[in-house]
């Protein structure tokens, strides 16, 4: 009963807090204001080309087009 | 190396030959049977490649065959799972269906979890594999990790599929619901999912992309998630090791509390976080628009997974659970209703300027679809956690309702998208055979759900109306009989929204077959009027002096 007492007090106190500091930041992460490349960079990821090598989207590297393929779309 | 493997499956066989003879029980042997015979064909077909040249492969050549098999594996496992799911719909509904020639084996007790596994495991599973193969090689720009083990993973997945399906049927079950197969095949599928994570997590680690793309995200979170409730709730000490029997290490509450927190999850982490994960590539994808808020991916991935864990306790109100605890779960599932819809508005809101391709686009409709009942799921799900509104909807056909439009919605028409999305691009063809077949479909299987998850709404708050309808003297006034008759008119109704459901599913199938064969769909030109031999030139063809 020791174990749980203890366990069941610490979940709900600094386990908790610690959980919930660890989802604060994931929220500021999200939002931090310098990281906005980053996030277009990796928003952008599926719609570069589909073979690989092409992740610059250079105009020399030889990349498959398919047929849905398109001009990226901001 | 190849002489270690076939030593090791050449034991294999001994074993299983052993276990086929001695076992305690006939699922046991049977499995022991099929055992040998995987073994043994594993074992001359090693002989036979063993002086053939290990194959060379650059990092940019993507692994593509692993996700053609799934992809038809999908299809196939899918239409199995229906097929059973029409089969069993009917059976409540016509009770004659449970064939005196097949008893036990064709009773809906047994089929009932072969179909919810089939669905769920065998469909879902088999789609979230070749997805998350197809598209970790994408986003990370890298051939995927491992080699062959991604095979093993495959084949492996199979035969857990396999053996989990035919000892539904022989009654090896420990009864625990999404969770039946017995303990050796939860210890092989342990091993399979470990080395699902080796080649996700080291094609991840090895990628040519800076940054880890939100969908990896959501098969990361699906993949570790799995195998920690897997694991926990199939804690369980076998009666033999020559038998499938085993007892649960919890008992009473505490194992139904692990029970739920493994079954809620079940549908948060495998229903939920891999088909987002689906979500967020095959939507941007389709709609050439990158995701809508990259922001709120991550903050709805967050979000989800620290609180989709805690809603479990909401599957046992009114039971002897303590009070606090499906408190607790309520709380929490009501404010998951948040997040989901962020996931939601995400994805409908990348189709911001492109909302036209709806018109157009069969992809994009099931898409939309698809969002739309994780939308209309997502909502339900909390209303119906409140306990309140669990007192009227629990143990009735609400729920089972609610479930479907989740699972025929959401992540079926998901799937659907996905087939018609990568069938034309694995096998290097243009498009689908035919662009009709898909619209067929999806009308085929918008009315199933319809006709599904109307009639289980009608058919479960009746139900649950006449449970608690007492006289003024304060007796039920129902007893469970009358509700059972009463209800089967929906059970018609649900049974043909199935065959509707199954019907579409079909029509893909075809559909696949003629694109990957290379049929090209017959075009004969519109006949037109020739015109008379004199008049070829006409006035206004001649050109202007």
């Amino acid at each position: 009963m020791e174990t749980y007492s203890f366990l069941r007090a610490f979940a709900d106190s600094w386990f908790l807090i610690a959980m919930f500091t660890f989802f604060l930041g994931a929220c500021a992460f999200a939002f931090w204001p310098t990281l906005r490349g980053a996030r277009e960079d990796a928003a952008g990821i599926p719609l570069r080309d589909d073979a690989p090598g092409c992740a610059k989207n250079c105009a020399a590297c030889a990349c498959k087009t398919d047929f849905l393929e398109g001009p990226h779309n901001g | 190396m190849m002489v270690f493997r076939l030593v090791a499956l050449a034991l294999v066989v001994l074993v299983a030959a052993y276990a086929a003879d001695q076992g305690r029980d006939l699922a046991f042997r049977i499995h022991g049977l099929i055992i040998l015979l995987v073994a043994g064909v594993l074992f001359l077909w090693e002989l036979r490649r063993s002086d053939a040249p290990a194959p060379v492969h650059a990092l940019s050549d993507y692994k593509d065959d692993v996700v053609r098999a799934g992809v038809i594996a999908t299809a196939f496992w899918g239409m199995a799972g229906l097929a059973v799911g029409v089969l069993i719909a009917f059976q409540l509904a016509f009770p004659a269906l449970n064939f005196d020639w097949g008893a036990p084996f064709t009773n809906f007790g047994r089929l009932r979890p072969l179909h919810t596994s089939a669905v769920i495991f065998a469909f879902g599973g088999n789609a979230l594999l070749a997805a998350s193969f197809y598209i970790v090689q994408r986003t990370s720009r890298v051939r995927l990790f491992g080699g062959n083990l991604v095979w093993f993973v495959f084949w492996g997945y199979q035969l857990f599929i396999v053996l989990a399906a035919t000892g539904y049927l022989l009654g090896a079950t420990q009864s625990k619901e999404y969770a039946e197969p017995e303990w050796y095949i939860d210890i092989w599928l342990t091993i399979v999912w470990v080395c699902y994570l080796i080649v996700f997590l080291g094609t991840i680690l090895r990628r040519k992309e800076r940054h880890i793309y939100v969908a990896n995200w959501f098969f990361l979170a699906f993949i570790i998630t799995i195998a920690m409730l897997h694991v926990v709730n199939n804690l369980a000490v076998p009666v033999s090791i020559w038998g499938s029997k085993s007892v649960q290490l919890f008992s009473g509450v505490q194992d139904a509390m692990t029970q739920w927190w493994y079954g809620h999850n079940a549908v948060g982490f495998f229903l939920t976080a891999g088909f987002l994960g689906m979500m967020y590539y095959f939507v941007p994808k389709q709609a050439n628009r990158p995701v809508y808020s990259y922001k709120l991916s991550i903050v709805h991935f967050w979000a989800l997974i620290f609180l989709y864990i805690w809603a479990g306790p909401h599957h046992l109100h009114y039971t002897a659970l303590p009070d606090w605890a499906s408190t607790l779960g309520m709380v929490f599932s009501v404010v998951l209703w948040m997040p989901s819809w962020a996931g939601m508005m995400n994805g409908l809101m990348t189709l911001n300027g492109a909302w036209d391709k709806i018109r157009t686009d069969p992809i994009i409709r099931f898409l939309v679809a698809s969002l739309a009942f994780y939308g209309m799921a997502t909502f339900e799900g909390p209303m119906m956690s409140i306990r309140a509104v669990n007192s009227l909807s629990h143990y009735t056909d609400w729920t089972v309702g609610h479930v479907h439009s989740g699972a025929l919605g959401w992540n079926g028409m998901i799937i659907f998208a996905m087939v018609y999305f990568l069938t034309p691009r694995l096998w290097n063809r243009g498009s689908m055979y035919s662009n009709a077949a898909m619209n067929w479909h999806f009308w085929l299987a918008m009315i199933g759900i319809v006709l599904y998850a109307a009639s289980m709404w009608v058919s479960g708050i009746m139900e649950g109306l006449m449970w608690r309808e007492v006289d003024d003297q304060g007796f039920l006034v129902n007893s469970f009989a009358d509700t059972v008759s009463a209800k089967f008119p929906m059970y018609v109704v649900r049974g043909l929204g199935g065959v509707l459901y199954l019907g579409g599913a079909a029509l893909m199938c075809w559909n696949m077959w003629m694109t990957i064969r290379g049929y090209q769909p017959v075009t004969q030109k519109v006949a037109t009027m020739t015109p008379p031999a004199g008049a070829t030139a006409a006035p206004a063809a001649t050109p202007a002096e």
